[in-house]
């Protein structure tokens, strides 16, 4: 069965972004499919600012370092150990704030192609490390390189200092070789297991010893820790560098078909179609790893809106949260609150669960995690006061939950309002046109295109509030959220 | 367990509340209070010490000099822990513990650890709950591999439930998952809105479609939650507990325990121990609050006469370093020690010798244990699974159980 054009721009808008925005849903069915792709690609090759949200004593601690004093060069060595403390417990704070911050720019900008992408290498290159200038430079470095050359973002995340710090690279040197990220880099960055020997790993090691950061967070190559003996890696041989490692990963073409596998999984379907994914790969490498031609490819094939690729994955816990604020245009009073809600879904934008990044699929799926994505509209709606202890993380936290929990268990602390506002004023407008014995599908299809066409209208009816046109509308808007069949996109 | 035993305990379970109560449902019932489940029904309870326990000052060498002049400030002397044995005492907080281990309800096994150890609580924590390599990255937990061999194709995944608000990685199965609740009572509420049990009820499964998997979930959700609810009502204890989190997590599981519920494996944490700053307060405040729970929930169980088929088991993600730091705190270890409590324990005491100081890794213990050995030991031994299958390996039993 054909997709009607509204569901067809919902499918792309979901996929390539978070969703339709509250303000647009009267347009989706008149735009051409093309032409709204066409609007995606401009509005997310425009000129934007990095994010800066570290605070000002860090930066002068740290871009501080190495800078001629009058008492000389400031050595990393010669911060005090207060300072070192305050680094890090300032930096946990401003990731919080860049974690917020990232989230707005996900459900505010237009530019929602480049944040998705950017959204999708957060989760491959996926990094946990508490500084914060670091974290920074990464983001920037993906969100600037999203839709570009995968060359480009493969160099500079290997040379982001959180990353090398993240996979010890810091401590590979000629004498004692740590394979950790020469392994990361060939099994989760760029090839898949099973695709070289454990010899590739320990000669790429090799090629990598050396390579460091500084204080401020700037790739060096600490020579006198540099192998720069003859190597053989994937079948070549020479004194290759870190950065010849990389370009000899780059030449096989298996490194475009594990990134397309792992990009078709995230934008399509859990389920692989090799040929699908033979033929995009195929195009991806002669493209030399053009990452927007690759999702042009994708959004402008007609297997990509066929019926088995719609509704058909689960989303994330920022997808959902993103996509809530996008259709509701939801207001947040306290963005810091979102973080609970990853938290309690299991999501946290730069704290991924290990190197291999966040498994996604079903594994976001537990009764817990269920029954909270299906109350969420409602307490965002209510404004209902929630009492959910989440994990203490003690990388984050380095045993201060301790102190916490005293000092909360003395405030009786007993719960907390997300304090969100829906502009359900602009959200209704779009459906001024629709007459109302029709006004439950179109809902339907606003909120659950395709896969809610199963769910019965009594049943939903049952929870509308029928005095206005606006409570009507209100309340079928949360309970079609509050279903199984939101989860899905 | 039959739909007419159930029925009849739940009979049983209202006349007993009343005068009406026949003789012979008296007689059964032995006594007010006892529980009705038979013995027999083993039950295995992991408590978690997040963030990193201090092993080393858990269970203590009280003769070694090695550790005290490692530990200046942070030693703790021979005459104020409570003696195991001459050479080993045990924190002066964990009294329950050491008259368990006089009285022969207690087993410590000492350096149990994996090979290349992760100093991330993160990293280390999921490779104990994935039951992983040091290089692997599995997306499910040791219990919820027990529980997709265990429950396939049953209705309800209430064989093993986590004492919290959010599920553990080790209690997520590739098919089936666990469930975490802090309060049966609030579990049952948020699962009683019509509007959940309509969708529900509404809903047709016909061609495999991904949504109902999410289906499939919140239907066993809105039956486990009743389930649950019920089962805890059915032998709530009268024993007191400590009103601490812990306190309160254990008189859940002691009720449950007591019921007819089909749940083999609790999991419940406490933490923090990440004690990188004085450490002597906070662990010490942390090990009153397990200690106190403990006492109740030995007591109750015993009480009960299920002592015999409960196994608690606690582990940490790692230990830590030998040597104390300059904040009077330590730093992230490796190898640790386990405890297990329960009267159903085959092997007693100190299971194995203790961690040899002078031999050390960087600073650290080596490990003498995997601690996938002790999974196996108790997925086989103790809830007779087959645990090459949920391991992924056959690991070497151990006899303690």
């Amino acid at each position: 069965m054909a997709l009607s054009l509204q569901v067809k721009n919902q499918h792309l808008l979901n996929r390539a972004g978070f969703g339709i925005t509250g303000f647009e849903i009267s347009s989706l069915s008149k735009i051409k499919t093309k032409k709204l792709l066409e609007e995606l690609v401009n509005n997310s090759n425009q000129k934007f600012e990095a994010f800066d949200v570290a605070d000002i004593s860090i930066k002068n601690l740290i871009m501080g370092v190495g800078e001629d004093t009058n008492m000389g060069t400031l050595k990393k060595n010669d911060l005090e150990q207060a300072d070192r403390v305050k680094i890090r417990e300032q930096s946990r704070e401003d990731l919080k704030t860049l974690n917020y911050k990232w989230l707005d720019e996900m459900a505010q900008s237009k530019a929602v192609l480049r944040e998705k992408m950017s959204f999708f290498w957060h989760g491959h290159f996926a990094c946990r490390d508490v500084n914060i200038i670091y974290q920074q430079q990464l983001l920037q470095e993906i969100r600037f390189n999203a839709l570009g050359n995968f060359k480009d973002l493969l160099f500079a995340v290997s040379k982001n200092a959180s990353m090398l710090s993240f996979l010890n690279n810091q401590q590979n040197r000629k004498q004692k070789p740590n394979e950790n990220f020469a392994r990361e880099v060939l099994e989760l960055f760029t090839m898949g297991r099973g695709n070289y020997t454990e010899k590739d790993v320990k000669e790429a090691a090799r090629a990598f010893t050396g390579w460091g950061y500084n204080f401020k967070g700037e790739f060096t190559l600490r020579k006198q820790f540099h192998d720069d003996g003859e190597k053989t890696f994937l079948g070549q041989t020479g004194n290759f560098t870190g950065e010849d490692v990389l370009n000899i990963i780059l030449q096989q073409k298996q490194t475009a078909i594990y990134l397309t596998q792992k990009i078709y999984k995230f934008f399509i379907n859990d389920q692989l179609d090799d040929k699908n994914i033979q033929w995009l790969a195929n195009r991806f490498y002669k493209n030399n790893y053009n990452i927007g031609s690759l999702l042009k490819d994708i959004y402008t094939s007609d297997w990509f809106y066929n019926d088995k690729n719609v509704g058909c994955k689960i989303k994330s816990p920022v997808e959902l949260i993103v996509g809530l604020r996008k259709t509701l245009n939801i207001k947040m009073d306290e963005p810091q609150r979102q973080l609970v809600i990853q938290n309690a879904l299991g999501q946290v934008l730069f704290y991924p669960p290990n190197v291999a990044g966040w498994p996604g699929g079903t594994n976001w799926i537990d009764s817990s995690t269920l029954m909270f994505r299906l109350q969420l509209p409602r307490i965002i709606k209510e404004n209902e006061e929630i009492s959910i202890s989440t994990k203490a993380d003690d990388d984050i936290e380095m045993g201060m939950m301790e102190k916490k929990k005293l000092k909360l268990a003395k405030n009786r602390f007993s719960g907390f309002n997300i304090s969100a506002s829906i502009d359900w004023k602009s959200y209704i407008a779009q459906f001024d046109n629709v007459q109302r014995p029709l006004l439950l599908e179109a809902l339907k299809t606003a909120i659950v295109p395709k896969v809610g066409n199963k769910i019965k209208n009594e049943v939903i009816e049952k929870e509308a509030d029928n005095s206005t046109r606006a409570s009507y509308i209100k309340t079928v808007t949360i309970a079609l959220m509050s279903s199984p069949e939101y989860q899905m996109c | 367990m039959s739909l007419s035993r159930k029925s009849f305990l739940q009979t049983s379970a209202l006349a007993s509340a009343s005068l009406m109560m026949p003789k012979f449902l008296k007689a059964f019932e032995g006594g007010a209070g006892k529980a009705f489940v038979p013995p027999g029904n083993k039950v295995l309870v992991v408590l978690q010490l997040s963030g990193g326990n201090d092993g080393l000052n858990t269970i203590i060498p009280v003769t070694n000099d090695i550790y005290y002049k490692q530990r200046k400030q942070l030693g703790i002397e021979k005459s104020k822990a409570i003696s195991l044995t001459d050479e080993v005492g045990i924190h002066p907080e964990l009294k329950t513990i050491a008259d368990l281990y006089h009285s022969g309800g207690a087993a410590i096994l000492n350096s149990v650890g994996y090979p290349n150890p992760d100093r991330s609580h993160f990293r280390s924590m999921d490779i104990w709950h994935s039951a992983s390599e040091s290089k692997e990255y599995i997306n499910t937990g040791w219990l919820g591999r027990y529980l997709d061999a265990q429950c396939s194709g049953c209705d309800k995944p209430t064989q093993a439930l986590e004492i919290d608000d959010v599920l553990s990685l080790a209690l997520k199965g590739k098919e089936e998952k666990g469930l975490a609740f802090k309060d049966p009572q609030k579990l049952f509420k948020s699962s009683q809105l019509n509007y959940f049990k309509e969708l529900n009820s509404a809903h047709e499964n016909h061609e495999e479609a991904p949504v109902d998997y999410l289906y499939k979930t919140m239907a066993s959700t809105l039956s486990s939650a009743s389930y649950i609810y019920k089962q805890s009502n059915l032998h709530p204890t009268k024993t007191v507990y400590p009103k601490s989190q812990l306190g309160t997590s254990l008189k859940t599981i002691a009720s449950l325990i007591f019921s007819d519920i089909n749940t083999t494996v609790y999991y419940v944490s406490v933490g923090s121990f990440d004690t990188h700053v004085n450490q002597l307060g906070q662990q010490q405040r942390l090990f009153k609050e397990i200690n106190d729970a403990l006492a109740s929930f030995v007591k109750d169980l015993k009480d009960n006469n299920r002592f015999d088929d409960v196994l608690l088991m606690t582990f940490s993600e790692f230990g830590r370093r030998v040597a104390q730091n300059a904040s009077g705190g330590t730093d992230h270890g490796t190898a640790n020690n386990m405890m297990f409590l329960g009267g159903g324990l085959k092997q007693k005491g100190l299971l194995n010798a203790m961690p040899n100081l002078s031999n050390l890794q960087d600073g650290d213990l080596k490990h003498e244990v995997d601690f996938k050995d002790v999974y196996a030991t108790v997925l086989n031994k103790w809830l007779g699974a087959n645990d090459a299958t949920i391991l992924n390996k056959q690991f070497n039993y151990m006899n303690f159980v």
